[in-house]
């Protein structure tokens, strides 16, 4: 498609770029130029117009599937037996617990939300060396919230020019009840976004009746507070400024664009020379763009893409959008903004260039996502559900008994991940003479250890070597090993320890 | 890129500076963000106003909200102890025994005990309870004083080890050289019969004869015959493979020569019931308990 377009080309005269100042320089900085008065500038207000298309489509169908995902996901339940949550996804602080569907993670397995986030952070780099800033324009919740804000704008006071003429005239009831109403509305939706962060952190159903009833926590209503604040704030009001200012991601990413990076992009070979354009005039020694400011109009950041690729541009696609319709409507192909590569704009229709996908970077960024998901996939896969630490005593190292004998002491720490209490017997293997006590169970002659479930147990251990035995050692550290057998399923984990004692 | 861009807007503000054709604008920066500026600054002015903020020579301004850290760590432990209450009262109104048979108190008196002993018994004890020169282990199986059950560690705890109270543990062991019991070389003699009780020593089979002989008459009322001492009477086997002080002959025969009275503290005069409780099972459980 990029090539038959580029095919239609026609000479760019060398000084066919804009001549006027970006409105995105206009928009953030009114005193730039010959009054070099002020340091500061007054933020321009943007009214962004409804743009149609297929991106505008598939805009709304993000927004749709990614504000479902949100407000859906702590109400899935999922059966986990008589001791657990059922919720599907709840982090779990009081009991330190963080479940995912099937998963659950201990803190001290931290490192799986660690490589979630790494695999997360591989993608976006793969996803911007390929196609721009796809994160910032369709799925960034500053992104989808203020799309959905500006929707709600428009239902109560009209799209652009209406929005425009309501704040020219003086206030009016009808300016204070549209306005009322729309900000009526962002603070619901603001309260209703407040209010599902809270649910991924308590029992949805129960944290619901007691948020209703006034009797949930205090800091469940001081985190709907602040989320109903932030959303309000950088959703309804901030908008493009929080793209443009707060935001440190719009500067990583230009370092992982290159010069085949499919980014949104104003052909200025086939657009210039601009100007207006009468139906039935010629189209010949002049560009395509009929200056009629549709993509301007849209833009949510208030910039004209066709000053080229700038940091405000968060590369949401609605441009194309406008300027394929307006294409349409003075009968020239469409395409005249689209994603394309700088390889390509710079070929100027010339000559086709091949789209190249298939990077160096690209590769690399996809071989690091397969292998930390490899070894995630092994470290799940090899995750025990019974897991048992030792810890040798550090003072004393060991005790020198009456006889001659020796005694070394162990906190032995029994995990157990499985959804119900089991039980364990505690042996040792590999020392020949010793004898195994544990303090609380000194009179058993098998020690059973029950560890609750989805929990702890700690355990301390006594090994003793009598005279005959610690004469026995040929080392001041020998290794042996303490077995754990589940009693029900008579499972057998075998952990190494090692017996201290003095130097030989 | 060194070539000239044509998408670059031509009357785009710079700098000036230059590197490599990148060229830095000059834009100025939003209002709102001086306005976040100044509003920290009414926060900081309202925060002096509200908080303890600022030092006065001998004082600090308190703030109107009164809001004091100190007062807040004393409120945090209180509700601390609260929390403990209830297994405190247990501890108070259980046995020994019961407490240490039971899991649950069993838990909560170890790391009850395990804190009191670190505060208070690791200074002579070791922090893990391992001893020093003149501070018994207590770790081993080997008990100076009673005879490691719950109880004689609790009265050990309780009363101390000739310390001011009517109930502590006391014996005495003669300074025998000082005091002219004995001469020199018949301290000599019979620490080398003492080293020889343990397998050790320098095996001179006359001294040791010799030494046997007035061990009998001199020692064996207490230490007994065989040397093995008696731990009801604080009395230290002498034939074990562990020592107090020290197993060589030098420290042996200043044990004789100027006796030994090491004192524990009588904890009772110091420490409540229940803590005492807690440090004695912890102490049975390090290994020794009977």
């Amino acid at each position: 498609m990029l090539m038959t377009e580029a095919k239609l080309s026609r000479a760019t005269s060398a000084d066919g770029a804009p001549e006027r100042l970006p409105p995105s320089v206009g928009s953030a900085g009114a005193a730039t130029g010959d009054d070099n008065e002020s340091l500061y500038a007054s933020r321009v207000k943007v009214y962004p117009k409804e743009a149609h298309g297929r991106f505008r489509t598939v805009k709304w169908i993000v927004m749709a599937v990614t504000l479902g995902i949100y407000y859906i996901v702590p109400w899935i339940r999922w059966d986990r037996g008589p001791y657990l949550p059922d919720q599907a996804v709840l982090i779990d602080f009081p009991a330190r617990r963080f479940y995912f569907f099937f998963l659950e993670i201990w803190p001290q397995e931290f490192y799986f939300v660690t490589g979630l986030l790494v695999l997360a952070a591989l993608a976006l780099f793969l996803v911007t060396s390929v196609a721009g800033r796809v994160w910032c324009g369709y799925t960034c919740p500053q992104t989808v919230w203020t799309d959905l804000m500006i929707a709600v704008e428009r239902f109560w006071q009209g799209d652009r020019n209406q929005r425009l003429r309501l704040d020219k005239h003086p206030w009016s009831a009808e300016t204070l009840w549209r306005k009322g109403a729309t900000h009526l509305s962002w603070l619901l939706i603001a309260i209703a976004t407040g209010g599902a962060w809270v649910f991924y952190f308590a029992d949805a159903p129960t944290l619901a009746k007691q948020l209703f009833t006034l009797q949930a926590p205090l800091a469940a209503y001081l985190f709907i507070a602040i989320f109903t604040a932030t959303t309000y704030v950088l959703g309804g009001i901030a908008r493009e400024q929080v793209c443009i200012y707060m935001c440190p991601w719009p500067r990583i990413q230009g370092a992982m664009f290159d010069r085949d990076s499919l980014l949104i992009s104003y052909r200025t070979w086939r657009g210039e020379p601009r100007g207006p354009h009468k139906s039935g005039q010629s189209w010949e020694g002049r560009g395509d763009c009929i200056d009629c400011h549709q993509c301007v109009a849209v833009c949510p950041t208030g910039i004209d893409i066709r000053n080229g690729p700038q940091l405000e541009c968060i590369q949401c696609a609605l441009c194309i959008d406008a300027c394929n319709e307006i294409m349409d409507k003075v009968e020239r192909p469409r395409g005249l903004i689209a994603y394309d590569t700088m390889r390509n704009l710079t070929a100027a229709g010339q000559e086709a260039v091949p789209l190249r996908i298939i990077r160096p970077r690209v590769i690399l960024y996809a071989v690091a996502i397969v292998i930390v998901s490899a070894i995630m996939l092994v470290a799940l896969l090899l995750r025990p559900d019974l897991d048992v630490n030792v810890l040798h005593d550090r003072n004393p190292i060991y005790v020198r008994l009456s006889d001659g004998g020796l005694r070394n002491g162990y906190t032995v720490k029994l995990l157990n991940k499985l959804y119900a209490p089991h039980s364990f017997k505690v042996a040792i293997e590999g020392l020949p003479g010793a004898s195994l006590s544990i303090i609380g169970q000194e009179k058993e002659t098998e020690p059973v250890v029950v560890v609750p479930p989805d929990d702890l147990q700690a355990i301390r251990l006594y090994v003793t070597l009598q005279k005959e035995g610690a004469a026995a050692l040929t080392g001041d550290s020998t290794d042996f090993d303490i077995v754990v057998t589940d009693v029900a399923g008579g499972e057998r984990t075998v952990h190494k320890a090692t017996f201290r004692g003095p130097e030989r | 890129m060194a070539k000239h861009n044509p998408q670059t807007p031509a009357k785009l503000e710079t700098t000036g500076h230059e590197w490599d054709g990148i060229t830095e604008a000059n834009r100025p920066l939003p209002k709102w963000w001086l306005w976040t500026f100044y509003a920290c600054i009414v926060w900081a002015i309202g925060y002096w106003l509200l908080m303890p903020a600022w030092p006065l020579v001998s004082s600090y301004t308190k703030g109107w909200l009164g809001y004091s850290q100190r007062e807040v760590v004393a409120e945090q432990v209180a509700e601390a102890k609260a929390a403990k209450a209830g297994f405190r009262d247990k501890i108070a109104a259980s046995d020994l025994v019961t407490i240490n048979e039971d899991p649950e108190l069993l838990r909560f008196a170890l790391a009850g005990g395990e804190a009191a002993f670190g505060d208070n018994c690791a200074p002579c004890h070791g922090r893990g309870a391992q001893g020093a020169v003149g501070y018994p282990n207590l770790r081993d199986d080997s008990w100076l004083w009673g005879d490691g059950s719950l109880n004689a560690i609790h009265t050990t705890i309780s009363h101390g080890i000739r310390a001011d109270d009517p109930k502590t543990r006391m014996n005495q062991m003669p300074a025998f050289g000082r005091t002219g019991m004995l001469t020199e070389p018949k301290i000599d003699d019979v620490a080398d019969y003492v080293l020889s009780l343990s397998g050790s020593g320098s095996g001179d089979h006359e001294a040791i004869e010799r030494g046997s002989k007035i061990f009998a008459e001199t020692c064996a009322p207490c230490h007994g015959a065989d040397g093995k001492g008696n731990a009801a009477a604080g009395v230290p086997d002498l034939t074990d493979q562990l020592w107090l002080y020290a197993g060589d002959k030098a420290t042996v025969v200043e044990s004789i020569r100027n006796g030994r009275g090491g004192v524990m503290p009588n904890w009772s005069a110091r420490l409540d019931p229940e803590t005492i409780k807690e440090l004695a099972i912890y102490v049975h459980s390090l290994g020794g308990g009977r």
